[in-house]
């Protein structure tokens, strides 16, 4: 679950947790969170926290909201965001609550039904997420595996890069292109003449991969033919290609 | 109805480098212009069976229809396209079928699934989907998204709340807004889409277009486009290598020739010999 820290010159006055679909902001006392400074307005902002996800929208305060240094009017709050009203800060911080397990249930597919009041039975469905969406509720399907439905946080959220840390090139021996060199930064370099013969060398994490594509004859590397499988490249590899020859080597 | 030759059809599926099932079911028939991806969920194995129940049903009952006729033209009785009509009823016969397992069977509880169904004739395509399974195109060198997903996020980048560019950082992917099998009744989305020779569609889970960008998927269609079982691998791969943090699936299609329908007298001579 998120939450947010609010401070003032550095000093942590107050931890909020957002549970509520609408978490309001402002001086006077109906707001969920108060702040009693001239400089924040009286309804001055508002978060609605969608299961995971949180917005923050200004509501037309006099002094404005900031985030990061940029004021803004609606915004999706990431993790450690700074929203500064005045000289009051508050730190949004949304942690993996459920420690590390739930990365495994991070892709899990769910179904959000507006109105949703069936209870599966016990032991075959769990809970929703803990935050309970407007006029909604997320039901995950999820295996029993005592994971938790909420999402992942932070990188593990991100696709990585699928590249190998070395970078690599292809430099020509014969043919009428002899001496060129041809660097691999794309994750797929195609290699040869359509219709004739074409090989393809894909980039991965790890490495390079040389596979054949189209043609009656497979590439030809130091001297071996290849099968329809991929096949890993070394330093200095030689393919031998629709007769031309070239060599495979990592750039240092 | 025969498409032979018409459509060269490639496919691969993968549980990914963390699930240990594989809860997508994948089906096609070249020669009826017919191919169907399903993304199931739910605990146990509910969610392989509901990803299977919906391939299965839609793939035989379609099959066996199109055995006797091809989806042309309009039907007197709806005014609706045949091949609406097709697709939808089956699509309803599969959610019943899910629906009733899940409401009899305890361990089937709360199980559905996603679902991209295309059928090719007469030129053209109709697909019909649920959820985030989704149907791409590549035409010349233009890859775009074709269905829409129904997910929360789709629903929140509609109404403005967050650009696209924000949604890749969302923590509420995977919600899914429309299923198979979850009520006693649901709404597909079916609409028609005329194809070129040359066209190539992908239709892939979630599994693959949450590890792979748009971009990446694009230039893995154009360069491999000459080896469609490659192309359909190394997708597949590369959203492994990116992690793979879900079942992966994709079933390539492309058009080979025209493949319009008989019309006129040949029509005519066709039906009088059945």
């Amino acid at each position: 679950m998120a939450k947010l820290i609010l401070s003032m010159d550095g000093l942590v006055l107050k931890e909020i947790n957002l549970t509520k679909e609408r978490t309001t902001i402002g001086r006077k006392p109906h707001n969920d969170i108060q702040i009693d400074n001239l400089a924040v307005s009286g309804e001055h902002a508002v978060i609605v926290t969608i299961l995971e996800d949180s917005f923050l929208e200004d509501l037309g305060s006099t002094n404005g909201t900031v985030v990061n240094g940029q004021p803004i009017k609606k915004h999706f709050l990431q993790n450690n965001d700074m929203i500064e009203l005045g000289k009051y800060k508050l730190k949004y911080v949304a942690e993996a609550s459920a420690g590390q397990a739930q990365v495994a249930d991070f892709e899990k597919t769910m179904i959000l039904r507006p109105g949703a009041s069936k209870v599966a039975p016990a032991g075959s469905a769990q809970a929703a997420p803990a935050a309970p969406a407007p006029a909604s509720s997320a039901k995950n399907f999820g295996d029993t595996a005592a994971i938790q439905g909420t999402a992942a946080h932070g990188p593990a959220s991100k696709p990585l890069a699928a590249t190998p840390q070395k970078a690599a090139a292809l430099q020509l021996l014969s043919g009428a292109n002899a001496g060129k060199e041809l660097d691999l930064t794309k994750p797929l370099t195609t290699l040869g003449k359509p219709g004739v013969q074409v090989a393809v060398i894909t980039r991965r994490p790890q490495g390079f991969f040389i596979t054949h594509v189209e043609g009656a004859s497979f590439p030809i590397v130091n001297g071996k033919s290849l099968d329809a499988q991929a096949h890993s490249l070394n330093d200095h590899d030689v393919i031998d290609l629709a007769g031309v020859k070239m060599e495979f080597f990592f750039k240092t | 109805m025969n498409l032979s030759g018409a459509l060269e059809i490639a496919s691969c599926t993968d549980p990914g480098m963390v699930r240990s099932h594989n809860e997508d079911s994948i089906a096609s028939d070249a020669d009826k212009g017919l191919v169907v991806l399903a993304d199931g969920m739910g605990g146990y194995n509910a969610g392989e069976v509901a990803s299977g129940m919906a391939t299965t049903v839609i793939i035989t009952e379609l099959q066996q229809l199109l055995e006797k006729t091809g989806p042309y033209g309009i039907d007197d009785r709806s005014g609706e396209e045949v091949a609406h009509q097709l697709l939808r009823d089956q699509i309803a016969k599969a959610n019943t079928s899910i629906y009733q397992a899940a409401q009899s069977q305890p361990q089937y509880a709360g199980m559905g699934t996603t679902l991209v169904v295309a059928l090719f004739y007469d030129n053209k395509m109709t697909v019909a989907h649920i959820g985030d399974s989704r149907l791409y195109r590549l035409r010349g060198d233009e890859f775009a998204q074709v269905t829409r997903d129904h997910s929360l996020l789709q629903e929140q980048i509609d109404s403005g709340v967050i650009t696209p560019q924000q949604a890749r950082q969302s923590q509420n992917k995977n919600l899914v807004t429309r299923a198979l099998g979850i009520d006693p009744i649901v709404e597909a989305e079916i609409h028609d889409y005329g194809t070129q020779t040359g066209d190539i569609y992908l239709l892939c889970s979630d599994g693959l277009c949450d590890m792979v960008s748009d971009d990446e998927i694009g230039l893995a269609l154009q360069t491999l486009s000459s080896n469609l079982k490659l192309c359909a691998q190394h997708l597949v791969q590369t959203a492994n290598d990116n992690g793979g943090r879900d079942n992966v699936s994709v079933i390539l299609v492309r058009v080979l020739r025209g493949y319009a329908a008989p019309r006129g007298m040949i029509r005519k001579m066709m039906t009088w010999f059945r």
